[in-house]
């Protein structure tokens, strides 16, 4: 089948990919975009590491057609990543030592950022209950629920702080 | 029915490193014209962290800033010979091999030093910030960085070193049965405690809690990474990891590895370690190895935990509900 162009917004920016038919999310950006932040790791939707953001919702990026987010919002790991500095989930990270081979953590850190849209407060059980989908294999998960932790109370601080 | 709590402890000596046709690895260093070092090594990094703890001991060494270190393992084909990264040998014998490298490498830099400094090597020490200085007189000192620059540009010079270490082969007396296998040993012990469900046969694990004796710790936050990491693993492979199928129906069994069984992050009991620091003799600044081990000793304490919660002793892997459940059934009917 032909290919067709595709549009969508990638961390503020409009991009176009040319797809053929069932091209996911996940190869688009990773293949085409050079955004490679995004991990592929089994391909199957059960391990997380592809997690990303289409309008603030995390979704599996191996099992998303791109023709699926045509004309939405997609948030990687790379826009994420403050210019200058770390995000405060990526500062709690490297704080908590939240990782070994770090193949898990893009995926760790965008679903982390949309519990925190959905619950800025989040006790442990919340944070435990949402890394099920996301696999890690090397840190058996304490500091990853520790490091969430700490980003929530940073996160809720600095907003607190802010002029309203 | 009801929840049966119980205790278990389990210790392991582990060895470092292993005893085939002997056991090498070799590393090189160079400096480049703005002063970093690159490290050559042919043992990989799998995530545990081994270029973090080379480029630390690279850089105690040759007495350059961690940041001026550049480790590359990029290629077996064309980097120098290594045996790999397994037998928890990685620290401790690419580790020894970087000193020597290391140590060659600085005699060389301080030799450029001495010749720009019009000064004997003997004289020169370092600050520890990038700088070489002449032992008692501050204001003649130099950049690390700009010697690197003026070895190559000025003076025509390598700084470079070589470094090799190897575990000799150790044959077996015939008469004796005795031989020296590995290069050291770390020590660790482990009390497990968990909850044993009757009905269902789940074993919950509430907490691991470990005593590492591994040497000296390169790095500390890598060996707790390791500990709770490996306690996670020791208690997936007590409990869940298996190819046969988890009840007896085949199409049950997992198809690959996506669909075998682990631990999720609802499973997490509470992991705790404390470390003692005992320096080997013959490691890198005293170090042992600490990587498979971690996985050990979770795996007995677990199963020792679960027998004292219920009084049946499982001796095959994984003790799954229903092993528990069978073994369960067995002791209520009593001996056979």
């Amino acid at each position: 089948m032909a290919s067709t162009i595709v549009a969508f917004e990638l961390g503020g920016r409009e991009v176009e990919v040319m797809v053929k038919p069932m091209t996911t999310l996940q190869s688009a950006l990773r293949d085409q975009l050079g955004f490679t932040a995004t991990k592929e790791g089994c391909r199957q939707g059960g391990c997380g590491s592809c997690t990303v953001l289409v309008n603030d919702e995390p979704m599996l990026s191996c099992l998303l057609p791109v023709e699926d987010v045509a004309g939405q919002r997609v948030t990687t790991l790379e826009s994420l990543t403050p210019t200058q500095g770390l995000h405060p989930l990526q500062q709690a990270f490297l704080d908590a030592n939240a990782f070994q081979c770090g193949y898990c953590t893009p995926g760790m850190t965008m679903l982390a950022q949309a519990l925190l849209d959905h619950n800025p407060a989040p006790d442990r059980g919340d944070i435990t209950q949402a890394l099920t989908g996301n696999i890690c294999r090397c840190t058996g998960y304490g500091p990853i629920v520790r490091a969430i932790e700490v980003a929530a109370q940073a996160m809720h601080a600095g907003e607190e702080g802010q002029p309203r | 029915m009801a929840r049966l709590r119980g205790t278990g402890i389990a210790a392991v000596n582990y060895p470092t490193g292993m005893n085939l046709g002997g056991d090498p690895s070799q590393a090189l260093i160079h400096a480049t014209t703005s002063g970093s070092f690159v490290v050559s090594l042919s043992a990989t990094d799998l995530g545990q962290g081994l270029k973090t703890v080379i480029g630390q001991i690279a850089a105690e060494t040759l007495g350059v800033e961690f940041g001026e270190i550049v480790i590359d393992t990029a290629d077996t084909d064309t980097g120098p010979h290594d045996m790999g990264t397994f037998a928890s040998r990685a620290t401790h014998r690419v580790g020894n091999a970087v000193i020597a490298a290391a140590t060659e490498a600085r005699q060389a830099l301080l030799e450029v030093a001495a010749e720009e400094l019009e000064a004997a090597v003997d004289d020169l020490e370092g600050d520890g910030h990038g700088n070489l200085l002449v032992k008692g007189v501050p204001t003649r000192s130099v950049r690390i960085a700009e010697i690197a620059s003026m070895a190559q540009f000025k003076y025509g010079r390598t700084i470079a070193g070589r470094g090799a270490y190897m575990k000799p082969k150790s044959l077996v007396d015939p008469e004796t049965g005795a031989m020296d296998p590995d290069s050291t040993e770390a020590h660790a012990c482990t009390v497990a405690e968990v909850e044993v469900d009757t009905e269902t046969g789940v074993v919950t694990v509430l907490s691991i809690r470990s005593a590492y004796e591994v040497g000296r710790q390169v790095n500390p936050a890598l060996v707790q990474g390791q500990i709770a990491g490996g306690a996670w693993m020791g208690m997936s492979h007590a409990l869940y990891e298996t190819t046969a199928p988890y009840y007896p129906a085949v199409d049950h069994s997992p198809r690959d590895f996506s669909e075998y069984l682990m631990p999720g992050p609802l499973e997490m009991p509470e992991i705790e370690c404390v470390v003692l620091e005992m320096p080997s003799s013959n490691g890198p600044y005293g170090v042992k190895g600490i990587g498979e081990m971690t996985a050990n000793s979770p795996i007995p304490a677990i199963a020792n935990a679960i027998y004292h919660a219920t009084g049946v002793r499982f001796d095959d892997l994984p003790i799954t509900p229903e092993k528990i459940l069978r073994g369960l059934d067995a002791k209520r009917s009593g001996p056979s």
